[in-house]
């Protein structure tokens, strides 16, 4: 059937092109992030600095600072790995974790640039391992150790001289996966996982809570709460600024914006796919991360579950069509061949 | 005063006054197409029926569409996609129409290079479908201009660019485009009134020259054979169907081209709802910011091909490359210096020069994408020198060419 082959050689071209524009061409332009299902084990932190030292040997720079951190970085993940074989009391955690309450609280206010979050659900947002290394060394956790030279300090970082034996970090975190384990909603994940840091203005969530209900004044028009909603999120914005060095993106439509493995790995270890970034792994358990990935997609892609019910309907429509096509051009040709 | 009989019915009182049966009769029952054809020759149909999807559905959201720096973004990705009842369904119908009406205008200028279907009497057929083929790339790029993303953003800026004319440095030139120094509200709102006016009124108007040129020409055929039309209608009026060499186009030819139209839904459909994403590129989720260059700019991929001819060469010399790349398929028509207006497997060279234009286009629209580094710049440099000798020596290999006799 000549029709056939002349279907064939274009469907060819056609297909060879996509390929060609889409998947090689993207697998040029970005380079590959391997996903490690949410383990946190600090393999990519510690193959980070061997990529680090690998550049800096074939340019002929010293690698001495750089041999030094990749020890230490080699150290902190093994025991962490050594703590998190500890069993941990729940009930001595108690104790422990009325001193997280000092900074972590509802409420909270900015310190140092950032407001701490809430830890009401942070045993299930949080990977074990992740959360004992949260403790024991906040930059080395959230691999953002880079940041915090000589006599900086991480704002939480003064955890590390108020819980510091192994087995207290044990107790700690039992506790919090124990107790501050409960069910949450997506927004309740998104909130306090990423919230602190990025707006998501399709949401109506501000770094300092959701865009409340406020009334004008008839007479005037001015709508002084809204006015002083406005004034509390900017000042928000500014210290996060200055403390990040720009403000993290708004967040509304960044399912559409990234692939859903950037997502992914990237959430896994920011230094991954934005080398130098001042967004701190946050230790999303593959639970949670489906929450907030939910949140995100309620924001940014809203209407995938109308799109996924009327497709099928559709082509099925199209196909019955096609069928009725394709009889009547057999029926008006017959009188042609 | 015309003279006018009291009607008999809406029919009569309608011919009376628009002629409706002589309409019919010539547009439609005895408008002759030959029947040796295949279904490549659809493609005319299925680019008309996605022109009228382009049409409806922006027609739906430029009811929500506001022209505006501050606004436009989040006037397409949350007002549309989230606030509007379907207004997804019609974005992604037009997002993906305006992808794929190029992927059927490559194949319907491809099909008329195969069959010879610009030479001897068909030029100005030709030429006004190459005055519609700019006249959809500027409608494109105005359009991807509209939702005000890093890449319509930092697209506009390269592309206007290309007006300084390298070391004519015409910068009042590419300011006078924009209207601005950089792109921005004045650049918006002619972009909008450029997508939503001027261009597709010119493109209506082009579409009807396009089919009144080939009113007295007549479309081509799978052989090339040249009819006689007259004696092959009078057959088929005659009522020698099988044996006559022509159809009409109401409804034998129709019957054929919605079958084929009724396939291409599906396949569009299929996109529209299971694979959007790749007309809808993911840095344009971004919203447009001055201040932040995006690690890879480039065209949609039906730009890529004449994008890579820019890229290898030094400025001035890659601007011409450029300038020829856009102008010379125009001249086809001329540069085939071949008796011959049959399809390029009877032409002997002409079908390798065909293919081997074919496959140059694809190499230069995979470089055009890439980052232009390392194996990737040296490619992408010999396929635009390919493209450029290609169309030097046409002329050559086609003046050689035999007549082929039937």
């Amino acid at each position: 059937m000549r029709e056939l082959k002349i279907l064939a050689i274009v469907v060819t071209f056609t297909l060879i092109t996509y390929y060609l524009v889409e998947p090689f061409a993207h697998s040029q332009m970005h380079k590959h992030v391997e996903f490690r299902n949410f383990q946190y084990d600090g393999k990519s932190d510690i193959e980070e600095v061997e990529h680090k030292i690998k550049v800096a040997k074939a340019n002929n720079e010293p690698t001495k600072e750089l041999e030094k951190k990749l020890e230490e970085k080699k150290k902190f993940w093994s025991e962490v790995d050594k703590i998190s074989k500890i069993k941990g009391d729940p009930v001595a955690g108690e104790g422990t974790y009325a001193m997280c309450q000092g900074c972590h609280f509802d409420g909270a206010t900015n310190m140092g640039g950032v407001t701490p979050p809430s830890l009401e659900h942070a045993g299930a947002l949080y990977d074990k391992k992740y959360l004992i290394a949260l403790v024991k060394d906040p930059a080395m956790a959230m691999n953002v150790d880079h940041k915090y030279k000589d006599d900086s300090m991480h704002p939480m970082g003064a955890i590390m001289s108020m819980v510091s034996s192994d087995q207290d970090i044990a107790n700690v975190v039992a506790y919090l996966k124990e107790k501050k384990a409960g069910k949450m909603d997506a927004t309740e994940a998104f909130v306090e996982a990423c919230g602190r840091c990025h707006a998501d203005r399709y949401m109506k969530w501000t770094q300092v809570g959701f865009v409340p209900k406020t009334k004008e004044n008839i007479k005037t028009g001015q709508d002084i709460e809204a006015l002083k909603f406005k004034q509390k999120v900017a000042e928000e914005q500014n210290a996060l600024a200055d403390y990040l060095g720009k403000l993290p993106p708004d967040l509304s439509i960044i399912v559409r914006a990234r692939s859903e493995h950037f997502l992914k790995t990237f959430v896994e270890d920011p230094q991954t796919q934005l080398p130098g970034t001042a967004m701190p792994r946050v230790g999303l358990t593959k639970e949670s991360y489906e929450k907030v990935n939910e949140f995100l997609e309620d924001s940014g892609d809203a209407k995938r579950h109308e799109r996924a019910e009327l497709g099928p309907i559709v082509l099925v429509y199209l196909l019955i069509f096609a069928l009725f096509a394709y009889l009547w051009k057999r029926e008006v040709w017959r009188d042609l061949h | 005063m015309a003279h006018f009989e009291k009607a008999t019915s809406l029919h009569d009182w309608l011919n009376q006054r628009l002629a409706i049966d002589t309409l019919r009769r010539v547009l439609a029952t005895e408008y002759w197409i030959p029947k040796n054809i295949n279904f490549l020759w659809a493609m005319g149909m299925v680019l008309a029926i996605t022109f009228g999807m382009l049409l409806i559905s922006g027609i739906f959201l430029l009811m929500y569409y506001q022209p505006n720096v501050d606004l436009a973004f989040d006037s397409v990705n949350y007002t549309i996609m989230k606030e509007v009842e379907f207004g997804w369904l019609w974005r992604h119908v037009h997002g993906v129409a305006a992808s794929v009406v190029f992927l059927i205008i490559y194949i319907h200028m491809f099909t008329g290079i195969y069959y010879g279907s610009y030479k001897k009497g068909r030029e100005l057929i030709w030429i006004s479908g190459m005055l519609l083929f700019v006249t959809f790339s500027a409608e494109a790029f105005s359009g991807y201009m509209l939702p005000w993303g890093q890449m319509s953003y930092w697209a506009g800026m390269v592309i206007t660019n290309l007006f300084s004319l390298g070391d004519l440095h015409l910068n009042g030139l590419v300011e006078w485009i924009r209207g601005d120094y950089v792109p921005g509200q004045a650049f918006l709102n002619r972009f909008f009134m450029l997508h939503v006016l001027l261009l597709p009124l010119v493109i209506i108007a082009l579409i009807g020259l396009h089919f009144g040129t080939l009113r007295i020409p007549h479309v081509n055929n799978q052989e090339g054979e040249e009819i006689d039309f007259d004696e092959e209608a009078a057959k088929y009026k005659a009522g020698k169907k099988k044996e006559a060499k022509v159809i009409a186009f109401a409804n034998d030819f129709l019957a054929k081209d919605m079958f084929v139209v009724s396939i291409f839904l599906i396949f569009f459909f299929y996109l529209v709802f299971y694979h959007y994403e790749f007309a809808m590129d993911p840095v344009n989720f971004d919203p447009a910011d001055p201040l932040k260059t995006p690690e890879h700019i480039y065209p949609e991929w039906y730009f890529l091909w004449s994008y890579e001819i820019l890229r290898p060469f030094s400025t001035n010399v890659g601007l011409i490359a450029f300038g020829f790349a856009q102008v010379i398929f125009f001249l086809l028509p001329f540069l085939d210096r071949s008796p011959n207006a049959k399809p390029a497997h009877k032409r002997g060279l002409f079908f390798y020069w065909f293919w081997a234009l074919v496959i140059d286009m694809i190499v230069l629209t995979a470089m055009g994408k890439l980052p232009p580094e390392g194996i990737f710049s040296t490619i992408g440099l010999y396929a635009a020198l390919t493209f450029i000798g290609l169309w030097i020596i046409l002329p050559i290999i086609t003046k050689m060419e035999k007549e082929v006799k039937e």
